[in-house]
């Protein structure tokens, strides 16, 4: 991506956000000057090499732009250059997907939780304020992982705390209550990304055989963690919880409204902390990153799906960069939108949402 | 409005109902606790046989975890697609604003007070003699438009 060659709203002069970027952890190594002593010992003697839930497979086409190193190569540098200066970004928002939810030792997620977000503030948040970053928690430990919202979440770059959608049950089962009141309090979002631990499902109904059917297919979990967060009463307990959906497209979410709206009205008393039509709750508390845009072949079926969901609040740009979602730096945004969306989408939404 | 008898009260006792047939419309007399409630034996979603549905209670819940159950025997739930509506008023209970079925006035009074309408024709232009007749029962009566 040359600065000459940039989208038409760099031209146009609107500062975007871009609410995904992957800033990736190259090795587990580069956590040793954030570990202590024993943790470090540990993972030097034992021979464990870090989680690797494999969300991103190192060959996978989609898993490195042409134009990028690896993501797990992928520096500051790199992202200053190619993004934050050649885009004229606002801001950007980072989403590290170390999944330290495959690691089963408490206390090992915890030290190695710890180390990723230390890491995170020292080589990206404190060096580069246009970048704001998500906390990496143990959240199949959801009161550790509390926790470690309480200890850094004050930290001005964090902006969010990220979840793999994947999770061993949906996350709106009140176990995970201690993760989004401590988000609450935090005054953090929290991040739901494509992806998860070894061992939690990849699909609605068990493990495909192939990585188009896990990536593609993925977008069933999250319909099964939205559908979970407004029925178990999440939003009604905590009302002032902030959720994105990162990665997930959102053409699919107009069908998910309309059923569960139906379906609620006669079934209103399994869920009665449910007040409100669920649609209302999810225009009110989730967002969805922009890519991979699930796009239809027409700009015209695209506005339908947009008028469909009832809101121009509820998409935020992303590149999802290094990941390979867009060939030209234009493709990285449907042109064809109408200005005042456009600028909701790439600008005003995530200010909006993420309080910046 | 003309009234209608529609059953003794010992058709229907506390907790129960009974659907009936006046002035071409089909209504489901609920007796609550010994007051009579009657509304439309049609639910406002799709027209299935709302009476006919189960009665239950009115549950709320001001945060997950807890339960307010209140009302028993005062919500109908239309067998069709489950929608709640609030006997005593025909007020539906997921989109109030949304959706009432309709509602009549039941009372319970003396057989000599009943001007019936259910009686079928209309007067004619004679009167035979009468006699002075002691009705000491009790009837259910309805009033519709």
């Amino acid at each position: 991506m040359e600065s000459k060659d940039t989208p038409n709203f760099v031209q146009a002069g609107v500062k975007a956000i871009d609410c995904d970027i992957h800033n990736e952890v190259p090795t587990l190594q580069a956590l040793f000057p954030y570990m202590s002593d024993f943790w470090v010992d540990y993972c030097s003697t034992s021979g464990f090499r870090g989680p690797d839930a494999n969300d991103y497979p190192r060959q996978a086409p989609l898993t490195t732009h042409p134009d990028a190193p690896s993501p797990w190569d992928m520096d500051l540098e790199h992202v200053r250059e190619h993004l934050l200066d050649a885009w004229n970004l606002e801001y950007g928002i980072l989403n590290c997907a170390y999944r330290v939810q495959s690691i089963h030792q408490p206390d090992l997620a915890v030290a190695v939780a710890q180390a990723v977000n230390d890491w995170q503030i020292e080589h990206w948040l404190d060096p580069e304020p246009r970048l704001r970053g998500s906390l990496v928690i143990p959240s199949e430990f959801p009161d550790l992982a509390a926790k470690e919202i309480e200890r850094v979440g004050d930290h001005p770059g964090f902006v969010q705390v990220v979840l793999p959608v994947r999770s061993r049950t949906p996350y709106g089962n009140r176990i995970y209550n201690p993760i989004h009141e401590a988000a609450v309090r935090k005054n953090l979002a929290i991040g739901i990304n494509y992806g998860g631990a070894p061992g939690t499902q990849p699909s609605a109904t068990g493990w495909p055989s192939t990585f188009i059917e896990e990536y593609s297919g993925m977008t069933q979990v999250f319909q099964a963690q939205v559908i979970s967060l407004v029925a178990e009463g999440v939003f009604d307990q905590f009302p002032d919880l902030r959720v994105v959906l990162i990665e997930s497209g959102f053409t699919w979410l107009p069908a998910v409204m309309w059923r569960i709206d139906k379906e609620w009205r006669g079934l209103r008393h399994n869920t009665p902390w449910v007040k409100r039509p669920p649609s209302e709750y999810m225009r009110k508390h989730i967002r969805f990153t922009l890519q991979p845009i699930d796009a239809p072949p027409t700009p015209k079926q695209l506005l339908q799906i947009i008028g469909q969901l009832e809101s121009d609040e509820m998409l935020m740009f992303s590149t999802d960069y290094p990941h390979w979602q867009f060939n030209t730096p234009n493709d990285a945004f449907p042109t064809e939108l109408p200005g005042a969306l456009a600028r909701k989408i790439l600008h005003e939404n995530a200010r909006a949402f993420y309080q910046l | 409005m003309p009234k209608y008898v529609v059953a003794t009260p010992d058709e229907i006792p506390p907790g129960e109902s009974k659907i009936v047939e006046i002035g071409g419309r089909s209504i489901g007399v609920f007796n609550i606790d010994g007051e009579y409630f009657a509304i439309r034996n049609s639910c406002p979603h799709q027209g299935g046989p709302l009476c006919s549905g189960l009665v239950t209670g009115f549950l709320e819940s001001p945060v997950p975890g807890e339960y307010n159950y209140t009302r028993q025997g005062e919500i109908l739930r239309c067998p069709w697609h489950s929608w709640e509506f609030d006997i005593k008023t025909g007020q539906s209970w997921w989109s109030p604003a949304q959706r009432r079925v309709r509602k009549y006035e039941v009372q319970v009074e003396s057989g000599e007070n009943i001007e019936a309408s259910n009686s079928g024709p209309e007067k004619g232009p004679y009167v035979a003699d009468t006699f002075p007749v002691t009705v000491e029962q009790q009837y259910v009566v309805i009033e519709i438009d």
